[in-house]
């Protein structure tokens, strides 16, 4: 799957643009333009087109100044496009922070009703079947489950219990049965809800590294072409082809790179809301960036890398036993047996018999390590290879080689026997997900090594680590082991992103440059990681990775495509400034544009390119994972050699129509 | 169509020349900067200056001396031409104004070797040989230091040099001189006796010639000053002709030696960055991108001047005005190309009289930042600092935060070299439109029009990129000009090095990333095709109105 082919809601729709209008107009105070030195610039030399025309009133100068003030208007717009989108999310989750009473426990050990504002950190309240969560928390009592669907999206409940991974709740959330007791963990306005709403609003947006690095690019272009275009006044006038200021404002405004200045921070924002619906929630767009740059993936075998239940995947019958003969005794022995492992035995057969009637089941118990059915004088056993073996009275030297050879391969074996006869072995294995292998693939060929992290034996780790394609396994892993290799990861210069849920996980989560928290882990996880995933999906890790890196590939197209724009703006303008003093200049007019028209058309077209790529701006450009020079060529295909050929279209195109105008 | 032959013949020469010695000779710089052994003879150096040639200094250590030892280097060239009626073999010329003496110190000491006056007829022996020659052997030498220490500051690992160490500025300076400059001038200047090139200390004779006139023929220690010129990239001429002169350019052999001196080191150090990072691919890309663009330059001036575009060429049957006959068109060409794309700015024919398409092509190899392959030293850093650019852009568009050679390119380099890629065109520009406003700036053009403008411009150009070479045309001996080009010399020179080393320590403080699939190689053709372009499109989006007013108006009509 990748970023550009799923299908979501249309960018840009005129009702988006209409409410983002308001906000726009609010944005062009120039102290909010400050961040931003290019769009600053277009609005200065709007003003003092303006005021040039008040002067010495002429349509080419009006014309002029509208299109100014609107290159900067559309700029604004882009931003508060991108910031309105959120804004609908937020609205939502503010209905979450509706005050609800809290039954909070006193020092005596009784409840006093207080509203959830009241509420400190390390208050405990008791919630129960019914109620609204009345802040986050974690679980100390009991057990719940609970509805999530505001914050998650998810409508099926969810199980919250004390002690353990799952003892994170959330402010606003309604319990659905039961009574738990929950330590408050977060002081008002502080709040999980608190810090989604600031997010998915980007009012908390803090420009990132890369942002602040392109911003200096960016700014040191201005600069030169404000001493270009500075210097060209007196430098005309030595030449006699005196030019007046508002076409000097005019070339500095198509010069200076309007497209990607107006664009930045809502590529940013968009950044972010495309992770938010995804149902992830970046803590800071710097970890957004970090993504893009990750070296290492960190992944937990179970539930990342396998369904995690172990399944059976063959039966192989003893010597001088029939398939059959096996899969009938594994069959009867699993069809009481509710575990995944059971289950899976039962598919696996693939026939469906009704329980015989008059049957005695054996359940599984930790001390006979065996389950199995006692029918029609039969009895049938299926666990553990010791215990059932055992059980059987006597093992058998073929037996024992499955057995081993299951075990090699990094499978269990179940060994199943009917009243003192081995039948065979069952061979219940990890089972890998669907996909994932050529997922890895991808992610090879951009340069990202993934590591297996699982509790198993090495031999079994080994054995999965081959079948998914992993490059490299770290087996019975402890957290510590964990915090090592990211260390270790992190001094070879390498960016390593991981997720977790347990608390254990915390000190790894807060090391790694990308740490992303299961929603269903404990609130220390989520505090330490810098993305939470709402999901609790660990496959999106990787879906993570490709926004950032799909964020920074538009970061970068755009301003190669504002750049390249240059080259044809020169040809359509420096003819048309010139051609009165030197005729000899019109073999440049090479888009045969009217002299009297050119520079309009180039100030109309660089305005409207502003709006075009809003989309693209806030969609991103289309990624697929590839190697970087594969990537490289594509994207300066399509954005360096477009962003040189598009302009020469689009300002001859402009300026067959603006040469009717009259009186220019 | 018979004088391509020779024309083509000169090019295949300097290429196997130059394909033969510069992987060598960047063996040796690489080694040199990376050794930790010292000679007898640089110890005794470092004990005559009280320095510590062991000690890494930290970057602003290292920029420090480099600016200290430069103000020195001005101030000592300033008395010199102050004082020189009070000098030893001063063959009788008086001191040089204040304004000029300003203007000629700052030149040899930043390595433009602007020349405002004739040679022969302002300075003594003592003057030329102990002033200008060793600054020419200084003044190279702290480029290449300054360049070997941007190097060091890519390759070094942060956690072995932690605070932005690279290297000790006494020992790159005095091994540059020692092992490389020094052997190969004398070299040179061996093998340019040999062609005929004059080295005395004799006084002007006064012949008689065939008319009956008199005529003063000045000798001197022209050979030293000439291998030096060259291989220095610094340019200033013995005689006013600069290599024009028979006596420092007699036959079109010497007049190759001498493009071959041009070219030699700039390349090497190309080639001696790529050993210093530990990947020789990635000192090739850079070397092939200088090599490209200096190629399309001599390709495209030997056509200007051949085909001698332009109504008077066309009458005269060819562009010979202003060019040597014993060097013809091509040869001329050749050498505008090498000089321009070097900073060295020696000439072997008047620019001025280049035809226009030929004149412009030497103003955008000067305004490329002498990179093409650039002056020793400066041509390595202004090209790597447009390797960062490049890759910020391009390394965006793999979907990773840009890095080169593994170090990050994050605000605080950004601002750095953001300032770097300003410093020179903010200087051209704004120079030249001072000079074409003011009366004074005016008063210096030879011409009116784009061509007057070509002369302001390829000055104030030919000063802030350091090159030093003149289209002529323009009376620069004024107070006015020597001040103006004095400023943007100096700026245009020290501005960059200290960003250039600023930068070097920011890179030597990182921990190099290690380079994956995901990372944009920096060795491949399209880095290099994408280089090119980048340098290129910055020079054109920056200078083009400029152009446009002058030698395109020019080539047009």
């Amino acid at each position: 799957m990748t970023t550009s082919s799923t299908s979501r809601p249309a960018v840009l729709t005129p009702a988006q643009l209409a409410e983002a209008l308001p906000g726009a107009l609010r944005k062009l105070d120039p102290r909010e333009l400050l961040a931003t030195p290019v769009m600053l610039v277009v609005e200065l030399g709007a003003a003092a087109t303006t005021v040039l025309s008040l002067v010495d009133p002429s349509v080419f100068g009006w014309l002029v100044t509208v299109w100014l003030w609107l290159t900067v208007v559309f700029g604004t717009l882009a931003e508060a496009v991108a910031e309105g989108r959120g804004k609908a999310q937020a609205a939502s989750l503010r209905e979450l922070q509706t005050e609800t009473p809290a039954h909070r426990r006193t020092p005596s050990g009784g409840l006093e009703q207080v509203p959830s504002t009241a509420l400190r950190a390390g208050d405990l309240v008791e919630v129960a079947a019914g109620e609204r969560i009345p802040g986050d928390g974690d679980v100390v009592e009991g057990v719940a489950s609970v509805d999530e669907s505001a914050v998650t999206g998810e409508s099926a409940p969810v199980i919250r219990e004390s002690g353990g991974d799952r003892s994170a709740v959330t402010g606003g959330t309604i319990v659905l049965s039961d009574r738990i007791v929950v330590r408050i963990t977060s002081e008002p306005g502080h709040s999980f809800v608190d810090r989604m709403i600031a997010l998915v609003e980007g009012s908390e947006r803090q420009r990132t590294p890369n942002e602040l690095a392109l911003g200096v690019l960016l700014t040191s272009l201005t600069a030169i072409f404000v001493v270009v275009c500075g210097t060209l006044y007196f430098i005309a006038d030595h030449s006699d082809a005196h030019q007046d200021v508002i076409v000097l404002v005019a070339l500095l405004v198509c010069l200076i790179p309007t497209t990607i200045g107006a664009l930045l921070s809502a590529i940013g924002i968009a950044g972010m809301d495309r992770l938010v619906r995804r149902n992830v929630l970046a803590m800071s767009g710097r970890a957004v960036e970090a993504a893009g740059d990750v070296d290492v993936l960190l992944l937990d075998k179970t539930g990342t890398i396998t369904y995690g239940n172990r399944q059976a995947s063959e039966l192989v019958p003893a010597p001088g036993v029939t398939d059959d003969e096996l899969a009938e005794a594994a069959l009867l022995s699993s069809l009481a047996d509710e575990t995944p492992e059971g289950r899976s035995i039962v598919a696996l057969v693939g026939r469906d018999v009704p329980r015989p009637a008059g049957a005695t089941y054996v359940e599984f118990s930790a001390t006979t390590r065996m389950s199995g059915i006692d029918v029609d004088g039969r009895e049938i056993r299926k666990g553990a290879a010791s215990a059932v073996t055992a059980w059987a009275g006597g093992t058998s030297a073929a037996v024992d080689e499955i057995v081993e050879r299951v075990s090699a391969s990094g499978g269990t074996p179940l060994v199943v026997a009917e009243s003192g006869r081995l039948l065979g072995v069952i061979h219940l294995k990890d089972v890998v997900k669907t996909g994932i292998k050529e997922r890895f693939e991808e992610l090879r060929s951009m340069g990202i090594r993934t590591v297996m992290i699982t509790g198993d034996n090495a031999t079994t780790a080994a054995a999965i680590a081959r079948e998914a394609g992993v490059d490299d396994v770290l087996a019975e892993a402890t957290p510590e082991d964990k915090l090592a290799l990211i260390r270790q990861e992190q001094q070879g210069g390498r960016m390593v992103a991981m997720c977790g849920d347990g608390t254990n996980d915390a000190p790894a989560l807060a090391q790694a440059d990308v740490g992303v928290a299961m929603n269903t882990g404990t609130t220390a996880a989520k505090e330490a990681g810098n993305m939470v995933d709402l999901d609790s999906d660990p496959t999106k890790l990787i879906d993570v990775v490709e926004i950032g890196k799909q964020l920074l590939i538009t970061r970068g197209a755009l301003t190669t495509f504002s750049v390249a724009n240059d080259v044809a703006k020169y040809f359509a303008i420096l003819p048309a400034m010139f051609v009165t003093a030197f005729p000899d200049l019109r073999v440049l007019n090479v888009m045969r544009l009217d002299p009297d028209s050119a520079i309009l058309s180039a100030v109309v077209f660089n305005a409207l390119v502003i709006v075009a790529l809003i989309p693209l701006a806030l969609r991103g450009v289309a990624y697929r994972p590839a190697s970087a020079s594969a990537l490289l060529q594509r994207n300066l295909l399509v954005y360096g050699v477009g962003g040189l050929v598009a302009p020469f279209v689009g300002i001859k195109l402009l300026d067959l129509v603006i040469s009717l105008v009259p009186g220019l | 169509m018979s004088e391509l032959a020779p024309a083509l013949g000169q090019i295949a020469a300097l290429v196997v020349l130059l394909a033969l010695t510069v992987p060598s000779l960047g063996r040796w710089l690489a080694h040199l900067y990376t050794s930790e052994r010292h000679l007898g003879v640089e110890r005794a150096t470092y004990r005559v200056l009280r320095v510590d040639p062991d000690a890494d200094q930290h970057w602003r250590a290292y920029a420090l001396a480099v600016l200290g030892f430069s103000l020195v280097g001005v101030v000592v060239l300033y008395a010199f031409g102050r004082l020189q009626q009070h000098l030893p073999l001063s063959l009788g010329f008086g001191a040089l104004p204040a304004d000029g003496a300003w203007n000629t110190a700052v030149s040899f000491v930043t390595s433009t070797n602007w020349q405002w006056y004739s040679g022969e007829a302002t300075l003594g022996h003592l003057m030329q040989a102990s002033g200008l020659t060793v600054q020419n052997f200084l003044s190279a030498g702290v480029g290449m230091a300054v360049a070997a220490a941007f190097a060091r500051g890519l390759a070094r690992r942060g956690d072995e040099t932690g605070d932005g160490r690279v290297g000790n500025f006494w020992a790159d300076l005095v091994r540059t001189v020692v092992r490389v400059l020094l052997p190969i001038a004398l070299l040179a200047a061996l093998v340019l006796v040999v062609m005929g090139v004059v080295q005395n200390l004799s006084d002007s004779h006064l012949v008689t010639t065939l008319t009956g006139g008199h005529q003063a023929i000045t000798g001197g220690p022209v050979a030293s000053q000439e291998a030096i010129k060259e291989l220095g990239t610094n340019g200033g001429g013995f005689y006013n002709a600069n290599s024009a002169h028979p006596f420092e350019n007699p036959t079109p052999l010497s007049d190759l030696l001498e493009v071959y001196l041009l070219l030699l080191v700039p390349f090497a150090m190309a080639w001696a960055f790529g050993l210093i990072v530990g990947d020789r691919r990635q000192g090739l890309a850079i070397l092939a991108v200088m090599g490209v663009l200096l190629a399309v330059s001599v390709a495209l001036l030997t056509w200007a001047e051949m085909a001698g575009p332009g109504t008077a060429p066309q009458l005269a049957g060819g562009a010979m005005e202003g060019k040597e006959q014993r060097f013809g068109t091509a040869a001329s060409a050749l050498f505008a190309a090498a000089t321009t794309g070097t900073s060295t700015g020696a000439v072997n024919a008047m620019h001025d009289s280049l035809t226009a398409p030929g004149g412009g092509v030497a103003m955008v190899n000067m305004m490329l930042g002498e990179i093409a392959p650039g002056g020793v030293g400066s041509g390595l850093y202004g090209m790597l600092v447009l390797a960062v650019v490049t890759v910020f852009l391009s390394g965006l568009m793999v979907g990773r935060t840009p890095e080169y050679l593994g170090k990050k390119i994050g605000q605080q380099e950004m601002v750095l070299v953001a300032v770097y890629v300003l410093t020179t065109p903010v200087l051209v520009l704004v120079a030249s439109a001072v000079a074409l406003t003011a009366p004074d700036g005016l008063a210096g053009l030879q011409e009116s029009g784009p061509h007057g403008l070509s002369e302001a411009v390829y000055a104030v150009t030919s000063a802030s990129n350091n090159n030093g070479s003149a289209f002529g045309g323009l009376t620069s001996g004024t107070p006015f000009w020597n001040t103006l080009l004095g400023l943007c010399m100096l700026l245009g020179r020290f501005v960059p090095i200290v960003l250039v080393l600023a930068l070097a320590g920011r890179f030597a403080r990182q921990q190099p990333v290690p380079a994956g699939a995901g990372t944009l190689p920096t060795h491949r053709l399209l880095f290099v095709v994408l280089l090119t372009g980048v340098a290129l499109v910055v020079v054109g989006l920056t200078y083009v109105p400029v152009l446009a007013l002058g030698p395109i108006v020019e080539s047009l009509s």
